[in-house]
């Protein structure tokens, strides 16, 4: 150890501790960038740097964002915008977690649907957008089948593979012990490919969230997509920056939500076991 | 049944099954003979007259420069800005809700923003959105790939007096390479998404502004045709990236297959 470092251990060990949780300290930290980036954006703002008819001043939007959230026509669009991406993401999840399953499962049916898949699943659903509005129309059925198409590729996939990857001799060795093959799916194979499935669904808790708001967006369901859209054709540029911060925190929310729920499932996991990392 | 004979007959279906999933709905189209649902022969036809190559260069080449330009720039940004976010544990912490709040923005949302901003509904404004939403995927996995580091590895390098410099351009991004990569595949497609979002939104050329029109003047024939060309732009692109990653990767591969984890 050189003397440097001996010299800062040994006034750690005598120097009065700041006891401080590290929690406490990443809270500070996040408060403080964020205070510093709408500090920024102020800036930029007012100094003329970017005129102000074109980025409004942070406390204007912010002023905005208050009273819109006074409105009952904004937490409409809000809910509204919240139930696409909700029932899109549910019907995903019922739909691929099963099929994800009966692929991974069987060899034979994972080989014969292997192409449809490979070719279906990178296709962006926003191109459906087009053919949702001119045979579903503007509906609230629009929109969730967009939210439920894009969604269903990812939670497929990861079904699929979680399903593959279980280990082999855990199931030979259940096999052996004259396990049933029903409770071999439902207390090794399925079990085994939780965690990824909670990574599918976080990942398509976004795709859907991205799909129902540019329906709104695009084909006029109600929503937060149409409440933006609507401020952009009457040039209320204000609201519009209001309205993309409100649809970026509910990004957000809903990604820290599903990033606990994939961090439970994989609790038990042992990457996730404090120490192993 | 031999091994063999049973390896045929997956062959078998996994060719099959696509031929009968198209067979089934060319039947069903022209049974139903609906105007919203053209047969995939009617689809495919137009596909040819409108893409090979008609509009190949009027609406095609746009689009795809629009990707790769947007898909580049935004790579280069996410290495350039996630290379000291992975090697300072401050400068993460600080850097870190901003990356969040942006990453989880749902790419329309700053649609209108960006054209307002940018003053412009060209190639200046689609680039610079596709690049900003390039950026995310490959931030944070160039963040990840340098956290992930051995240690050892660069310890080893300064302990033999490596500047900083080499470090980073030896050690740390040959490392984080196959991490980026797999950042930068999600980009790619991620950019197509953009693309076709950004063009239809407003534009006056390119894939997406094809949609549009089409819709616009119901025209169904034509609009499947450009849902089919965006699907084969998304297939091929994926497809081309892994055939680049496969080589580029191939040192990486060799290595860990020498190294027992």
């Amino acid at each position: 150890m050189t003397t440097a470092q001996e010299a800062k251990a040994e006034s750690l060990r005598t120097a009065p501790r700041v006891t401080m949780s590290p929690r406490i300290v990443n809270a500070l930290v996040v408060a403080g960038s964020v205070a510093f980036a709408l500090l920024l954006w102020e800036l930029v703002s007012r100094s003329g740097l970017v005129r102000e008819q074109d980025l409004p001043t942070m406390t204007a939007t912010v002023g905005e964002l208050g009273s819109l959230a006074r409105t009952g026509a904004f937490w409409s669009a809000f809910l509204h915008t919240v139930r696409g991406w909700a029932l899109g993401l549910g019907i995903a999840i019922l739909l691929a977690v099963p099929i994800g399953v009966g692929l991974g499962l069987s060899d034979f049916a994972g080989r014969a649907f292997r192409v449809p898949v490979e070719f279906l699943r990178p296709i962006p659903s926003a191109a459906l957008i087009p053919l949702l509005f001119l045979t579903l129309g503007t509906t609230l059925e629009s929109e969730v089948f967009l939210a439920a198409f894009g969604a269903f590729w990812p939670i497929l996939v990861q079904t699929m593979y979680g399903v593959r990857d279980v280990d082999p001799v855990t199931i030979d060795t259940a096999r052996s012990f004259g396990v049933p093959r029903r409770d071999r799916l439902w207390r090794i194979t399925l079990p085994g490919a939780v965690p990824y499935i909670a990574t599918g669904i976080r990942i398509a808790s976004a795709v859907a969230l991205i799909l129902a708001f540019t329906a709104e967006l695009f084909m006029g369901t109600p929503g937060l997509g149409m409440m933006l859209n609507y401020a952009q054709s009457y040039g209320l540029t204000t609201q519009l920056y209001a309205l993309a911060i409100a649809t970026g925190v509910l990004g957000i929310c809903t990604h820290i939500a599903f990033t606990a729920i994939e961090r439970r499932a994989l609790r038990w996991h042992p990457s996730q076991r404090l120490g192993a990392a | 049944m031999s091994r063999r004979r049973a390896e045929a007959l997956k062959l078998a279906t996994e060719i099959a099954v696509p031929i009968a999933i198209v067979l089934v709905w060319e039947a069903w189209a022209r049974s139903a003979d609906s105007q919203f649902w053209p047969p995939p022969s009617t689809i495919a036809q137009e596909f040819r007259d409108l893409w090979l190559f008609a509009q190949f260069r009027s609406d095609v080449i746009p689009s795809l420069m629009r990707i790769l330009f947007g898909f580049a720039i935004g790579s280069a940004i996410g290495v350039a800005v996630g290379l000291p976010l992975g090697l300072s544990l401050w400068a993460r912490k600080f850097a870190m809700p901003h990356v969040e709040y942006w990453r989880a923005m749902p790419p329309p949302a700053l649609l209108p923003i960006s054209v307002i901003l940018l003053h412009s509904i060209g190639n200046l404004q689609k680039i610079t959105f596709i690049a900003f939403f390039c950026t995310f995927p490959v931030l944070l996995n160039t963040i990840d790939g340098v956290r992930a580091l051995d240690p050892t590895l660069v310890d080893t390098a300064r302990a033999y007096g490596v500047p900083v410099r080499e470090r980073i351009r030896r050690i740390v991004l040959p490392a984080a390479f196959p991490q980026i990569s797999a950042g930068m595949r999600t980009s790619l497609s991620l950019a197509v998404i953009v693309m076709v979002v950004a063009e239809y939104f407003s534009s006056t050329s390119g894939v997406g502004y094809v949609l549009l029109i089409s819709k616009n003047t119901f025209q169904l024939v034509p609009m499947w045709a450009a849902i089919v060309l965006i699907g084969v732009i998304g297939y091929l692109l994926n497809l081309a990236y892994m055939m680049v990653e496969h080589r580029l990767l191939a040192w990486h591969r060799g290595w860990r297959a020498a190294t027992p984890l």
